[in-house]
C-alpha cells in the first residue's frame, strides 16, 4: 500500500450514480432490493458484511466469513491507538445459527489478516447471493418490538429509584422466547449505552443516545411520585427510554450485539456503575470534547472525499435549525400551559358570577359556561402534553442523534490518523533497516525486517479499517436521513390525529352549550 | 364655531339601530371615529367624524342637565376610558379587552355607548345627542361648565357615605348586590382578557414555528433530504392552520363574550355610581331633616322648605332609579344572552372549520407516506 496520504477513496455507487444508487446504498434493509452492486466495488461488499444481516439462515459465503470477525473488533477505538494488537482478539458477534460463519479468531501475534482478500477485484464477489441476501433481509428486518411501561418506584427515600418494565415481542430466532419482559432501571439503560459506545462506535455506527440524567427530576420522584411535575417527568423519561430502545433494536447491526440481547432478556443485570458521563448536558459535552481532541491532533486530515466534509457541515446546520425549532416549541408548550391556568381561573370567576346572578336562566347558563370552560382547560392540558411529547421530545432526540453522528465522523477521522501514523512508522522502520544494512548488523537486521513486515500489515489493515468506517458512516448517514423523515412523518400524523379529536370534542361542547344560552329568557 | 346647545328636548332624527362607528382613523396620536346614521326620513345617511373629546362633550352635557328632575337617578351609559395610540401601561390595563388589536372592540364599545344614550328615554331627548350625531362640525372641544357629577369631589367624600344605611329595603338590597356583583363582573372580564391574551401568544408562537420550519427546507436532489423537506413544508402548513384557528378563537372571544363582559362590568360600575349619588342625596336629606327639627322658630320655615325640596328631589331620584334598575336588569340579561349565543355560534363554526382543515392535513400526510 502506498504511504501517500492523497489516495483516492474507493469509488462508491453513491458518488458515481447520485440519482439511482444513493437510496439503495442507504441500507440493505430497504424494501426495494434493487441492485446496488451495479459497480460491484469492494467497499460496498465490506459494508454489507459489517452490518450483520438478520437473516441468519442464509448461508453467508465465505467471503464474509473473515469480514464478520474483522468487523467485530472489540475495544479498540481511535482513542486507544496502542491497542492495535488486540484488534481481532475478540469476535463479539455470535450468530446463533450453524450457518453463521463467524470464526472466533484466536489472538495471534498481531492477529491481522492478509490484506489480499479485501483488496481483491470485484470479480471475487458473488453479487447474486448478496442481492439475494439483501432482499431476504428486507422482509425479516425489523421484527422486534419493544415497549417501556409501568414505571414503579422501588424503595424509599434518597435510595429509591424507578423501575420500568421492558417488554419485547419478536420472531427472531436469536431470542429465547417470542415475548418476554424484564424490569430495568435508568442506570441499566445508561449502562447499555456505555457498552455499545465502546464496542460499536469504532465501526462508525450511530449509537442512539439515551435520555439524560436529571438530579432535579429524580429528587422530586424520590420524594413522591404523585405531584403533576413528577408524573410528567417520569412519563417523559419513560417515553424517551422507549424511543431509545426502539432505535437500538431497529438498527440491524446493534441488534446483533449480545449486550442488547442481554439487556432485553436477562432477568437480573449487574448494576451499571460507569454512568457518570451522561448527566444533563454531559452527553453533548462529551461529544464536543472528543471532537476537540480530534481537532487538536497534529496530523490534519486531508479530506479527499468532499462528501464527508459536506455532510458534516450539513449536520451542523441541521442541528442549529432543530435547536431553533426546539426553542419555539418550548415557548408554545409554555403558552399552552398558561392557557390551561387562565382558562381554569376564568371558569371559576364565571361560576362565581353565575352564583351571584338573580335571573335563574342566566345563572344556569353562566354555570354551564363555567363547566364548558373547565372541560376546555382539560383539553388545553392535553394539547400542551401533545405539543410537548410529540414535538419537543422529537426535536430533542434528533439533536442528540446528530451529536452522536458527529461522533461517528470523528471516529472516521481518528481511523484515518491512525492509518497515517502507521504509514510514517513504517517509513521510519524502513529507514532504520537501510541504516542497519549499511552498518552490517545481521541480528538487528532480521528484527528490523520482521518489524517492517508487521507494520506493512498494519498499514494495510488500518487503511481497510478507514475505508470500512467511511462506508459505514455513509450508510449510517443515509439511514439516519430516511429514519428521520419517517419518524417526523409518523409523529406529525399522531399530532394531527390528536388535534382532530380535540376539535371534534370542542364541537360537541359548543353544541351542548348552545341550547343553554338560547334558553336565557 | 358650533351651534348653541339649547336646553330643549328634541326627538332624534336618526334611526337608532342604524348608528354605526364604521372606522377609526389614526392621525398621529389622535384617534378619530367615523360615525354613520340613517335619517329617519329615509333621505340619506349622516357621516360625522368625532374624537374622544367629542364623546366626552356629549357625556358632560348629559351630566349637567340639572333641570331634569331626578336626573341623578339615571344610570348613565358608561363611556369607555380614553383610547390612546401608544397608551401607557395604566391606560392599557383600564381599557382591558377594548385595548386589544386595532381598536375593533373599542369602536364597537363606543358605538354601543352612543346607541344606549340615543335610546334612553330621558337622555336621548337632549339636543346634544342630535348635534353629536348630525352636525358636520365637531361639537367642540371647549370645556363645558362644571357639572353636578364632578367625580373628583365625590371620590373624596366617598367612602364614608357608601356604607350609609338605606331607608328603603329595595335599595339596600340592590346596593348590597351591586357591591358584590361589580367585583365579580370586573374579575370575570379581567380573567377573560387573560385567556384571550394567552391565545394570542399561542398564535404568535405557531407563526414562529411555521416560519422556522420553512427555513429547514433544503435544496438539492437527495431524495431522503427532499422527503424531510416536504415534511417540514407540510408541517408548516399545519401550523399555519393552527395559528388561524387560535386567532379565530381569540377574535370570537373578544367580539362576543369579551365585549359583553366588559359592558356588564362597566354598567355595574355605572349603577354603583348612581346608587351612590342617591345615597349622598339621602344623607343630605337626613341632614336637612335634622336641621329643620333643630331650627329655631325664626329659621324653621326656611328649613322646612329646604327639607321639602330635598324630599321631593330624593323621591324623584328614587323613582327614576327604580325604573332605571328594572330597565338595566332586563337589558343586561338580554345583552348577555345575545353575547353568549353569538359566542357559542361563532366558536362552534370555528371549531367545525378547524376540524375540517385538520382532517384535510391528516389525509394529505397519509397520502405522503
Amino acid at each position: 500500500m502506498a504511504a501517500s496520504s492523497d489516495r483516492i477513496p474507493p469509488p462508491l455507487p453513491a458518488t458515481e450514480e447520485p440519482g439511482a444508487a444513493t437510496p439503495d446504498m442507504a441500507d440493505g434493509d430497504s424494501d426495494e432490493g434493487e441492485d446496488i452492486f451495479v459497480n460491484n466495488s469492494v467497499p460496498v461488499a465490506v459494508s454489507r458484511g459489517v452490518s450483520q444481516p438478520d437473516n441468519v439462515n442464509e448461508q453467508t459465503p465465505d467471503l464474509f466469513g473473515e469480514e464478520e470477525a474483522g468487523s467485530t473488533t472489540a475495544k479498540s477505538n481511535g482513542v486507544h491507538s496502542d491497542d492495535d494488537n488486540d484488534l481481532f482478539a475478540e469476535a463479539d458477534v455470535e450468530l446463533n445459527t450453524p450457518g453463521g460463519s463467524a470464526p472466533k479468531e484466536p489472538s495471534s501475534s498481531s492477529g491481522l489478516r492478509p490484506a489480499s482478500s479485501f483488496t481483491t477485484s470485484p470479480a471475487a464477489l458473488q453479487p447474486t447471493s448478496l442481492e439475494q441476501m439483501e432482499e431476504d433481509e428486507a422482509e425479516d428486518s425489523f421484527d422486534v418490538d419493544v415497549a417501556v411501561t409501568n414505571p414503579e418506584k422501588v424503595g424509599d427515600g434518597m435510595g429509591a429509584y424507578v423501575a420500568y418494565k421492558v417488554s419485547t415481542r419478536t420472531s427472531l430466532a436469536m431470542f429465547r422466547n417470542k415475548t418476554f419482559s424484564v424490569r430495568r432501571r435508568f442506570s441499566d439503560f445508561l449502562g447499555l449505552y456505555e457498552k455499545l459506545s465502546v464496542k460499536q462506535s469504532l465501526h462508525g455506527f450511530i449509537i442512539p443516545p439515551p435520555p439524560e440524567k436529571s438530579v432535579v427530576g429524580m429528587t422530586k420522584v424520590k420524594v413522591g411520585m404523585d405531584d403533576p411535575s413528577s408524573v410528567e417527568f417520569v412519563e417523559r423519561r419513560r417515553g424517551a427510554l422507549e424511543r431509545y430502545l426502539q432505535r437500538v433494536v431497529s438498527h440491524p447491526s446493534l441488534l446483533q450485539d449480545p449486550d442488547v440481547r442481554e439487556f432485553l432478556e436477562r432477568e437480573e443485570l449487574p448494576r451499571a456503575v460507569s454512568t457518570q458521563a451522561l448527566s444533563g448536558a454531559g452527553f453533548l459535552k462529551m461529544i464536543n470534547k472528543a471532537s476537540d481532541a480530534v481537532n487538536k491532533m497534529t496530523i490534519k486530515m486531508n479530506e479527499s472525499d468532499t462528501w464527508f466534509e459536506d455532510k458534516f457541515q450539513e449536520m451542523e446546520n441541521e442541528e442549529q435549525q432543530l435547536r431553533k425549532l426546539q426553542a419555539v416549541v418550548d415557548s408554545l408548550v409554555n403558552h399552552r400551559k398558561e392557557l390551561c391556568g387562565s382558562t381554569a381561573v376564568f371558569a371559576k370567576s364565571m361560576a362565581i358570577l353565575g352564583n351571584s346572578e338573580d335571573n335563574t336562566a342566566l345563572s344556569r347558563a353562566l354555570s354551564q359556561l363555567a363547566e364548558v370552560e373547565d372541560k376546555m382547560e382539560q383539553l388545553h392540558q392535553e394539547q400542551a402534553a401533545s405539543d410537548f411529547f410529540i414535538f419537543a421530545e422529537l426535536l430533542a432526540d434528533y439533536i442528540r442523534l446528530i451529536g452522536a453522528m458527529r461522533g461517528c465522523f470523528d471516529h472516521r477521522v481518528r481511523a484515518w490518523q491512525r492509518w497515517q501514523e502507521s504509514q510514517s512508522t513504517l517509513q521510519k522502520k524502513r529507514e532504520s533497516e537501510a541504516k542497519l544494512l549499511w552498518a552490517n548488523k545481521p541480528d538487528k537486521l532480521q528484527q528490523a525486517k520482521e518489524e517492517i513486515t508487521e507494520w506493512e500489515s498494519r498499514v494495510t489493515q488500518y487503511e481497510k479499517d478507514f475505508d470500512r468506517i467511511g462506508m459505514t458512516v455513509r450508510k449510517e448517514v443515509l439511514r439516519f436521513e430516511k429514519e428521520k423523515a419517517k419518524d417526523f412523518k409518523s409523529q406529525i400524523m399522531k399530532y394531527l390525529d390528536a388535534m382532530l379529536q380535540s376539535q371534534q370534542r370542542i364541537v360537541k361542547f359548543w353544541e351542548a352549550f348552545l341550547p343553554e344560552a338560547e334558553a336565557i329568557a | 364655531m358650533m351651534e348653541e346647545v339649547k336646553e330643549v328636548t328634541s326627538t332624534l332624527s336618526v334611526d337608532i339601530q342604524s348608528i354605526k362607528v364604521t372606522e377609526v382613523v389614526k392621525d398621529g396620536d389622535t384617534l378619530t371615529f367615523l360615525i354613520e346614521s340613517e335619517k329617519l326620513s329615509g333621505t340619506g345617511v349622516y357621516h360625522v367624524d368625532r374624537t374622544y373629546d367629542d364623546f366626552e362633550w356629549l357625556q358632560q352635557h348629559l351630566f349637567s342637565q340639572e333641570e331634569v328632575s331626578g336626573i341623578q337617578g339615571v344610570i348613565f351609559p358608561p363611556l369607555p376610558v380614553k383610547a390612546q395610540v401608544n397608551a401607557s401601561a395604566k391606560v392599557i390595563k383600564q381599557l382591558g379587552i377594548l385595548g386589544l388589536g386595532e381598536w375593533q372592540a373599542y369602536c364597537k364599545a363606543m358605538e354601543t355607548f352612543v346607541r344606549q344614550i340615543a335610546a334612553h328615554s330621558i337622555l336621548g331627548k337632549n339636543n346634544a345627542v342630535e348635534i353629536f350625531l348630525t352636525s358636520s362640525d365637531p361639537p367642540g372641544r371647549q370645556r363645558v361648565r362644571k357639572n353636578i357629577f364632578n367625580r373628583l369631589s365625590q371620590a373624596m367624600e366617598g367612602m364614608r357615605k357608601e356604607g350609609h344605611k338605606d331607608v328603603d329595603e329595595f335599595f339596600q338590597t340592590e346596593r348590597d348586590h351591586n357591591l358584590v356583583f361589580t367585583g365579580c363582573a370586573k374579575t370575570a372580564a379581567e380573567r377573560f382578557l387573560d385567556v384571550v391574551q394567552t391565545e394570542q401568544k399561542i398564535a404568535v408562537a405557531c407563526g414562529h414555528f411555521s416560519t422556522a420550519l420553512r427555513l429547514c427546507v433544503e435544496q438539492g436532489e437527495d431524495p431522503d433530504k427532499l422527503d424531510f423537506s416536504k415534511v417540514c413544508v407540510k408541517l408548516s402548513e399545519v401550523f399555519d392552520s393552527i395559528q388561524k384557528n387560535v386567532t379565530s378563537v381569540a377574535e370570537n372571544n373578544v367580539s362576543t363574550l369579551g365585549l359583553g363582559l366588559d359592558l356588564e362590568s362597566r354598567y355595574q360600575e355605572a349603577e354603583k355610581e348612581m346608587l351612590y349619588r342617591r345615597t349622598c342625596k339621602l344623607v343630605e336629606l337626613e341632614t336637612t331633616r335634622r336641621n329643620a327639627e333643630k331650627a329655631k322658630p325664626v329659621k324653621k320655615a326656611a328649613m322646612e322648605e329646604v327639607k321639602k325640596a330635598a324630599e321631593t328631589e330624593f323621591d324623584h331620584i328614587s323613582g327614576v332609579a327604580k325604573e332605571e334598575i328594572a330597565r338595566l336588569q332586563a337589558a343586561r340579561v338580554k345583552m348577555l344572552q345575545q353575547a353568549l349565543v353569538q359566542w357559542c355560534e361563532k366558536q362552534l363554526l370555528t371549531a367545525k372549520e378547524s376540524a375540517d382543515q385538520f382532517n384535510q392535513h391528516l389525509q394529505a400526510f397519509r397520502g405522503m407516506a
